[in-house]
């Protein structure tokens, strides 16, 4: 094939079309988010534009070009209107270089440490929010930008680390590499189930969704980094915190959900089945590539109609105190695991004792935390009280039920 | 069409209104010998008893008032240590023409005691912000309403009306019409103290001061606290009311009794009929009269329902404010069909002024009682599903427990009446304590929790409603009493449509209670009803006219959110933010 047309052209081609398609996710997030929430909340969300109101993802857009663009008086101006676009475009290029399909066709460019990569450009989106919040000449805004960078540094670090056993049992950081170790093996999710839960956690934490949604906490500091932000402006911190979402969504996709293939051991829907089929293969593979990253953006909802939110230093508790160790402590028994059963050269395929091994302590090690961060404490003791005229019940006894 | 046809409003015999006599409470006598019992106690010669009054009454020498109250607390017999209220009234004829009353409560032995001291235009008060730390608040208030100074007050500068406003507004010669208009360079800048546990702490960062309101998102109303802040954490914080102050009591001052009770509604909007109804007792007191037993159990029955509703959205948007949104939207819809009740029986929603002196405006549906059975059977499950939802969730659980403490005695000193008392372990209910419209005859429990904690108010609001849903069963089990919903008295009640429009005589009554409204006999009286949030009291004074000589009203956030800047201190905003939601402060009540 031509070069010009192989590396330059078809890339772009591939990547204009991954974009759109994205863009597509993103708009529709938006309805979807609020029509699942209206669900969860016992009311309806928007329904008036168009079917179910659908059309609602082109009149948003509509309505926030033909805003006034407001700029505080006393904002410093270039990094004002800066701060939105830096997180947008970190978080638009890594789509070139995430695989949605088999490949070549279904994935824009083939980087050899693409995971890397994509790490180092979404860690840059924190400099948008952070100056953003101080170009805006605003105390809630400051406040806000700050908790951003200080969750946003502290929850890079675990989402690393939990990154680390993936690699050392699929030895790539090939994307491609590990969702084709993950189609022979099985899914990264079980060995690695530590690993996955500090993941979730993590992307959550920096995608800055509930119950981390500390840096814009509205009922706080009213909107925190984008409090003065106002149109267009706005709406491209918004695109890019959706953005980021379906990132981590693909990421996770990627590493622990097997990506585009639906098979264990090699057996199922795999890479070759897929491309057996031809282009109608490739469009499947995205499909069920998509299927995964849309189940993850749902959970992200769900969290949101769940949780409350975290207080600043008890977010800073459950990322150092917790998620570090953990991923630290995965690391290590990954690495014990994979040493012992490279070592012993049990079974043909020594792997899979280790994975197997790894599962069981994965599930306990993660059965344990949850124990320990949903134990209550002991529920407040009934005051002996004498019997006085008013009777008195002590509430805390439906706190004991 | 209103039952009051078939109970005729004439002939009437029972007695006319003497224009101008003198009230008689009911429980005079025991008042009187109460009276002298605790000035015995006291010995105190500062002391004159105002015999003739509905609590033991006294007339307090200027230059003591402070000792007086002091005593009054410190005393192990009497230990009136709750302050319940400080104001003042305007005789202008008098030489020393203000009034500045002190109601205290004493939780021990369960009664009241008012104390009045007479001023003089150019006098001063000592200050009492020594032994209650409420008073400071109502101290202000005192002074920008009347222009009474307290002597040694720490803060002594106006607190409803802003800061270009002249002159004192509930003077009897102050116009009601006149208006100030606030300007921008006239606001005062407030600028909130270190806490003195703060101050020698050395920080190399620059301490911020941060303005909460008064249009914040989680300032429900209009609320301004400014906070002095150190990184996430306040160091110092001040709270500025005033946003949403209409003077209600100069208001009630121009309107007839019952042109009053649609203002009662804007006091606690989300509770508008308890408020109503508290109103409504407080003047059915002054008249001597007792509304229909139908009437009374109407008002139990929807005070009960708007208790749940105010308790649903403190709830709601207390989770709100931490973050948890899906509980306030699925909780609104109990509260809705609490509304839609309301509507049924008044056709208006949030502000119904369904109650009338005497009774209510009109009857109730005929399918009242299986609309509130519907309701009650459905309450429950939507309370279980919340607290389900979030009991057990741990972040809940660290964002509230051990957050915004107040200790027991504190919360006493500062005057806390209703869940936030309750939630410090006192169980202080005004439904208990002083039954008013039938509660003594129902089975019920007062919740309380220990620690004053978030969480602890939390506690005690979700078992409340439970509480009044159990009222509520007990009330359906009895059904409606028949008979009339409002007194057979043509000179507080209107006589029905149908005779006014046949009968001469009801005619008369009906344009004699048109043109001169209900005219109680002259004297003063405080009654009290448990509100959302507390103690709701009013006191009213007839001087015999059509309207109101002075009403005040004891709106139970006023102390609630003094205590605020002292219990945030030390605590994150978001910490404050949460605290504020679970103390539901009701603007519209706070400001008056």
């Amino acid at each position: 094939m031509n070069p010009w047309m192989h590396y330059l052209l078809w890339p772009c081609i591939k990547f204009a079309i991954a974009i759109t398609i994205v863009l597509t996710v993103v708009a529709g997030m938006t309805w979807i988010e609020r029509r699942l929430l209206g669900l969860m909340q016992a009311r309806l969300g928007p329904n008036r534009v168009g079917p179910q109101g659908l059309f609602q993802i082109i009149a948003d857009p509509i309505k926030l070009l033909m805003k006034e663009d407001i700029m505080p008086s006393a904002a410093e101006k270039v990094v004002y209107v800066l701060g939105p676009m830096i997180p947008l475009l970190p978080a638009f290029l890594v789509f070139c270089l995430i695989p949605f399909g088999p490949p070549p066709a279904f994935a824009v460019t083939r980087v050899n440490v693409g995971l890397l990569l994509i790490v180092a450009l979404t860690s840059t989106s924190v400099y948008g929010i952070i100056l953003g919040g101080w170009a805006s000449n605003n105390k809630y805004s400051l406040m806000g930008g700050l908790r951003s960078a200080a969750q946003m540094v502290s929850y890079e670090v675990p989402f690393g680390l939990s990154i680390v056993g993936v690699l050392m049992l699929c030895g790539s950081f090939d994307l491609v590499k590990i969702i084709e170790y993950q189609e022979r093996h099985v899914w990264n999710l079980f060995p690695q189930l530590v690993a996955a839960f500090i993941f979730f956690v993590s992307m959550n934490a920096e995608s800055n969704r509930t119950p981390f949604d500390l840096p814009e906490a509205e009922s706080e500091l009213v909107a925190g980094y984008h409090t003065e932000y106002s149109g267009m402006k706005f709406a491209f911190y918004m695109l890019s915190e959706y953005a980021s979402m379906l990132v981590n969504s693909c990421l996770m996709t990627s590493l622990f959900l097997g990506g585009w293939t639906l098979s264990v051991g090699g057996y199922g829907v795999t890479t070759a089945a897929l491309r057996s089929m031809g282009l109608l293969g490739g469009v499947i593979g995205a499909a069920i590539f998509f299927g995964k990253v849309m189940t993850l953006m749902l959970v992200y909802v769900w969290f949101r109609a769940t949780f409350p939110r975290f207080r600043f230093d008890q977010l800073m508790d459950l990322g150092w105190k917790w998620m570090i160790p953990l991923a630290l402590a995965n690391i290590f028994v990954t690495g014990i695991l994979i040493l012992a059963a490279g070592t012993l050269k049990i079974g043909a395929d020594t792997y899979w004792y280790g994975e197997l091994a790894l599962s069981i302590v994965g599930a306990a090690v993660l059965a344990f935390t949850l124990f320990l961060i949903t134990r209550g404490r002991p529920a407040a003791t009934v005051a002996a009280r004498p019997t006085e005229p008013p009777k008195v019940i002590h509430a805390s006894r439906v706190s004991e039920a | 069409m209103s039952t009051l046809t078939r109970y005729s409003a004439i002939p009437y015999t029972g007695p006319a209104p003497t224009n101008r006599a003198p009230y008689v409470p009911k429980n005079a006598e025991p008042a009187n010998a109460r009276g002298e019992a605790i000035a015995t106690t006291l010995g105190n010669a500062a002391m004159t008893q105002e015999r003739g009054q509905d609590m033991p009454t006294f007339l307090v020498e200027r230059a003591r008032i402070a000792d007086v109250l002091r005593n009054l607390a410190e005393n192990p017999d009497l230990a009136f240590i709750l302050p319940l209220d400080c104001f003042g009234t305007d005789y202008p004829d008098r030489e020393e023409r203000f009034d500045v009353v002190y109601q205290l409560y004493s939780l021990k032995n369960n009664e009241r005691i008012r104390l009045k001291v007479r001023v003089g235009e150019n006098d001063t008060v000592p200050t009492s912000t020594g032994v209650f730390k409420s008073f400071d608040w109502f101290e202000r208030e005192v002074f920008d309403m009347f222009g009474v100074r307290f002597e040694g007050h720490p803060n002594m500068r106006r607190i409803l009306c802003h800061e270009a406003f002249q002159g004192h507004a509930l003077r009897k010669d102050y116009d009601p019409a006149q208006r100030w208009i606030l300007t921008e360079q006239n606001v005062a800048r407030i600028i909130p103290k270190i806490d003195p546990r703060f101050a020698t702490e050395d920080t190399d960062f620059e301490r911020v001061t941060l303005n909460l309101g008064p249009s914040h998102p989680a300032t429900h109303g209009t609320l301004r606290i400014v906070v002095t802040l150190d990184g996430e954490k306040i160091i110092g914080a001040d709270a500025e009311i005033g946003y949403l102050h209409r003077c209600f009591e100069k208001m009630s001052e121009t309107h007839t009794y019952q042109q009053v009770i649609p203002y009662t509604d804007r006091l606690n909007y989300c509770s508008a009929i308890i408020n109503n109804v508290g109103y409504a007792l407080a003047v059915e007191k002054l008249l001597g009269i007792e509304a229909p037993a139908r009437a009374q159990q109407v008002r139990l029955m929807l005070s009960e329902f708007w208790r749940i509703a105010d308790h649903i959205v403190c709830i709601s948007a207390n989770l709100v404010d931490i973050g948890a949104l899906t509980n306030y939207w699925y909780l609104m819809q109990p509260r809705e069909e609490i509304i839609g009740l309301t509507e049924a029986c008044s056709g208006a929603r949030l502000l119904p002024s369904y109650v009338r002196v005497g009774g209510l405006a009109v009857d109730v549906p005929s399918n009242f009682l299986e609309q509130a059975q519907r309701l009650v059977d459905m309450l429950p499950r939507y309370i279980d599903d919340v607290e389900k939802l979030i009991w057990k969730n741990r972040i809940f659980r660290e964002r509230v427990q051990g957050v915004a403490v107040i200790s027991k005695e504190d919360a006493i000193n500062f005057g806390f009446t209703g869940p936030c008392l309750r939630a410090c372990g006192v169980p202080y209910d005004v439904r208990k304590a002083s039954p008013y419209i039938g509660y003594e005859t129902y089975d019920w429990d007062v919740p309380i929790a220990e620690g004053g904690d978030t969480y602890a108010r939390f506690l005690v609001r979700f078992e409340e409603m439970r509480q009044s849903l159990r009222i509520l069963q007990q009330a359906i089990d009895r059904g409606l009493p028949a008979g009339p919903v409002i007194v057979d008295n043509p000179y507080v009640a209107l006589p029905p449509k149908s005779k006014v429009y046949n009968e001469m005589e009801s005619l008369i009554y009906h344009f004699k209670l048109i043109m001169h409204g209900i005219q109680p006999p002259v004297g003063e009286t405080y009654f009290q009803v448990e509100g959302g949030n507390g103690e709701l009291g009013f006191y009213v004074v007839s001087d015999g006219t059509k309207n109101p000589y002075r009403v005040r009203v004891r709106p139970p956030c006023f102390p609630l959110f003094e205590a605020f800047g002292q219990m945030i201190t030390g605590q994150t905003i978001p910490d404050a933010i949460g605290a504020l939601g679970s103390l539901n402060i009701i603007a519209g009540e706070l400001d008056h």
